[in-house]
């Protein structure tokens, strides 16, 4: 590295939201002209780490120092007159505004103080846009018309319009096709020659060796390891620095031979079902008593499974088949009525009715149950709800409080004791200890088995590979909508899944290939 | 199996605990402070209205006159506060209530005499609901656009069958409705019809599969629809409520006017929105209150009779009720986010 001092340097910081500390004083350096890259699993903070160095978050705590000087980044246009521009996995374009425009925004060349010379503006992005290998892209056409990949571009160039010297890319290469990451990297070259420097966010370990200068692996909210050369790290010490925990999970033991035999008919099968463009044909049986997991990264697909199976989200091939019998797919209301219960992954917007009581949220499932005509038995609802949240043990013990009072949890329960009361045969848990803190954590996976126990089918998906692994039976594991892997539980580890997942193929060590 | 304990979070000491009373209960004691200030408004106009004009105010043919008057408003304020709760809004219900007074008050309608009327006054407030309905729920049309199209041609239909000319309504059985014979104990027939619609709104709301599902769609959409309701079916149901409330409404204001004309119902879309709102309804959905929709309108129509007793102009009546609908709107805010 160059002699000077860094460019950037954040030490300390710390920030917490209600419930979590996602930071917990990371340090991080970067130097002119270096791609530096972040790696963490999912939750690890990178995400809230570069929402701080853009100004869109205050850290709680630490110094942030920019050439030399302490600075306050108090919202992103501050960070941006510094020259520190970020391009965020979901572009913040607007769709309706043509690209000179969107380029500009903010910041339009202008007449008399006010009148936009569009002519200049159109000229200078064409400029912009030539620089980053994309000349066929017409400064007037609407952004809204243009591909992910070109929006891309135009972002990029937005950041460019700038006098910028920290570009943070998060996850840049995610919607982009093989020959448009090869162009993406060929830019960021081109950048750090002319002295940028990139803050480069990726799950996928190639890419890093291919453009990384230094890794820093974060963990928990805390950089595990900081400014670690990136090309000549071997995977193995990233990987376990990436997962050695110090969070304690607390997993229920699994039941010493397996519920049903194997030969059991299975209540959930799953044939060939698959969605253009989210993921590949695959199958899956479920028996019950059984817990399998769907491991993988963030856009693997593993929501999408979910929701497809459950009717929320309609396949373009293949069907679900819920005791024997084949759902019409696309349909939630054949599914509930074959008995699936969704704990879906954004639980306050996808499950809760946040205005409502306990009792309301549990029984809106089942409302047929405690009505004659359309006209509801308020005691028997109430009665009800009130047994299945005690069978989970929600606190309080008392449904009549409304649930947004409840914690991360609770609320979770108050989900699962929803499709507990409908009866349901096959529950499907979508990331199901997200914002739920850790002590609540076991008992929720002690809940989940207990459930399974009794006879219930589960489905899990969850980005945290300890929490596959230390609850399913099975485990199917999941990259870019295409399950590589399929194995016990025990057989796996959580090296063995991270590699899986962020390499694609079964690394060098024993196992079979995926079907 | 390993059972470890974790504390309870979020325990008790956080959340106040609420037994479910029974109905009557519910009704008479739990009613809220919003309700309270609500009744509290409305008794503090009583008050000023008996000052300034004491003998005219609280003549019992001036209190019956107030209580009619807000029986049209009224009925159509029920159904419009199920469309909010929802989520939804119906711009509509002002043109519906003039296009079905107009249909069920042309001379080949009342050939038909008293049923003929009702029954088209109803079924036209439900058709218009229909048309509504089927564009929201299943044409992915937004409320706003889909209602204000209704209302622009609602009243143009209205326009074309009265050609501008009020239809006189010769039916006797109409008539008669209007007359202070048919007053039960006092009550005016349509405060009757009023309260019935009131109390049965009431119910469907706070008591049945429908009202519920009409909370959670609006409350939360898509967690309505992942927990296995038939979301776009409840929308349809929701119009198709509302429209039915103004065909009644509109049968109403023929047995009130004594005619049907195309003007009816003029501004009523505002008058139940403000009505709506001020009594506690959120207009983002997911809450809503028929006792507050009614004392919103009782404040309102009280307004305007105070107002008009005083000889006060309508614009200043205007002014008032623009003031009214900001204050209750302000007072609810501090409310929600002290509670």
């Amino acid at each position: 590295m160059a002699p000077e001092p860094p460019l950037l340097t954040m030490s300390g910081i710390t920030k917490s939201f209600p419930g979590v500390r996602a930071l917990d004083g990371v340090d991080l350096d970067v130097q002119a002209g270096e791609v530096h890259c972040l790696l963490g699993q999912n939750g690890a903070g990178k995400s809230t780490l570069i929402k701080v160095l853009s100004g869109a978050h205050q850290p709680d705590g630490g110094t942030i120092t920019w050439r030399g000087e302490t600075v306050v980044l108090r919202s992103p246009i501050a960070a941006m007159r510094l020259g520190i521009a970020t391009i965020y996995q979901e572009l913040d374009l607007v769709e309706g505004l043509s690209v000179a425009e969107n380029v500009h925004l903010g910041h339009e060349p202008t007449a008399a103080g006010f009148v936009v010379r569009g002519k200049a503006a159109r000229a200078s992005t064409a400029a912009l846009l030539k620089r980053l290998g994309h000349p066929e892209i017409d400064p007037a056409r609407l952004v809204g018309e243009l591909s992910a990949a070109q929006q891309q571009i135009v972002s990029m160039a937005r950041a460019l319009s700038h006098d910028v010297r920290l570009i943070v890319m998060d996850e840049p290469s995610a919607a982009l096709d093989p020959d448009e990451v090869d162009n993406l990297f060929r830019i960021v070259g081109d950048l750090t020659a002319d002295g940028v420097a990139v803050v480069y966010i990726s799950h996928r370990l190639e890419e890093i060796r291919r453009i990384g200068d230094r890794v820093t692996v974060l963990k928990d909210g805390r950089a595990v390891a900081g400014g670690l050369p990136a090309k000549s790290t071997p995977t193995r010490e990233v990987v376990a620095l990436m997962t050695g925990r110090n969070v304690e999970y607390v997993f229920p033991d699994r039941p010493p031979s397996p519920v049903s035999p194997a030969g059991a008919p299975p209540v959930l099968e799953v044939r060939g079902l698959a969605r253009e463009g989210e993921f590949e044909p695959f199958d899956l049986d479920v028996r019950p008593g059984e817990i399998v997991g769907l491991a993988g990264l963030v856009g693997s697909g593993r929501s999408e499974i979910l929701e497809t199976i459950y009717g929320a989200r309609k396949p373009t091939a293949g069907q679900v088949i819920v005791d024997g019998r084949q759902l019409r797919t696309g349909s939630v209301r054949a599914a509930v009525r074959a008995g699936l219960g969704l704990a879906p992954e954004e639980r306050k917007a996808q499950a809760l009715l946040m205005l409502e009581s306990v009792t309301r949220n549990v029984s809106v499932s089942s409302m047929s149950r405690f009505s004659r005509g359309g006209w509801i038995d308020r005691g028997a609802e109430h009665r009800a709800a009130r047994a299945a949240t005690r069978e989970l043990s929600l606190r309080p013990d008392n449904t009549s409080v409304p649930v947004r009072t409840l914690s991360g949890g609770n609320q979770q329960k108050a989900v699962l004791a929803r499709w507990l009361l409908r009866g349901c045969k096959v529950l499907l848990l979508d990331e199901p200890t997200r914002g739920v803190d850790v002590g609540a954590r076991a008992e929720l996976y002690a809940v989940v088995r207990r459930l399974a126990d009794e006879g219930l089918a589960v489905l899990l998906v969850s980005s945290e590979v300890p929490e596959v692994l230390g609850l399913a039976d099975r485990v199917l594991v999941l990259r870019e909508g295409r399950v590589v892997h399929t194995a016990p539980a025990r057989e796996l580890d959580e090296h063995r899944v991270l590699d899986l997942v962020m390499e694609g193929s079964p690394v060098a060590t024993e196992g079979s290939p995926a079907s | 199996m390993t059972q470890p304990v974790s504390p309870p979070r979020g325990g008790p000491d956080k959340v106040t605990p609420v037994s479910e009373p029974p109905a009557w209960r519910a009704l008479v004691f739990r009613a809220d402070v919003r309700t309270l200030s609500l009744l509290g408004v409305l008794a503090a106009l009583i008050v000023i209205g008996g000052i300034t004009k004491p003998d005219e105010f609280l003549d019992t043919r001036n209190l019956q006159l107030v209580l009619t008057q807000a029986s049209v408003i009224g009925v159509v304020t029920v159904g419009m506060t199920f469309v909010i709760t929802s989520g939804g809004i119906d711009l509509s219900v002002g043109a519906i209530v003039a296009l079905a007074s107009v249909w069920a008050t042309t001379v080949a309608t009342q050939e038909y005499g008293f049923g003929g009327i009702l029954f088209t006054a109803v079924i036209v407030g439900v058709g218009c609901g229909l048309v509504n309905g089927l564009l929201i729920a299943y044409g992915g049309m937004v409320p706003f656009i889909a209602t204000l199209a209704m209302l622009a041609s609602a009243r143009g239909l209205a326009l074309q069958i009265t050609d501008g000319s009020t239809q006189v309504v010769t039916v006797e059985g109409i008539l008669d409705l209007g007359e202070r014979d048919a007053y039960v104990l006092g009550i005016p027939p349509l405060v009757l019809v009023f309260a019935v619609v009131t109390i049965i709104g009431w119910l469907l709301l706070n008591r049945t599969t429908f009202g519920r599902r009409t909370v959670a769609v609006g409350g939360n959409a898509e967690a309505a629809r992942l927990a296995g309701i038939d979301v776009r079916r409840q929308r349809l149901y929701l119009y198709l409520l509302s429209g039915l409330c103004c065909g009644i409404a509109a049968f109403l204001l023929i047995v009130l006017s004594g005619s049907g004309q195309n003007t009816n119902g003029n501004l009523y879309e505002l008058d139940a929105i403000a009505a709506a709102i001020i009594g506690g309804t959120l207009l983002s959905g997911g809450r809503g209150t028929i006792t507050g929709s009614v004392l919103g309108v009782l404040i309102f129509t009280t307004i305007t009779n105070i107002f008009a007793l005083n000889n006060l102009q309508s614009d200043v009546q205007q002014i008032a009720k623009g003031a009214i609908i900001v204050a209750a709107v302000l007072v609810q805010r501090r409310t929600a986010s002290t509670t």
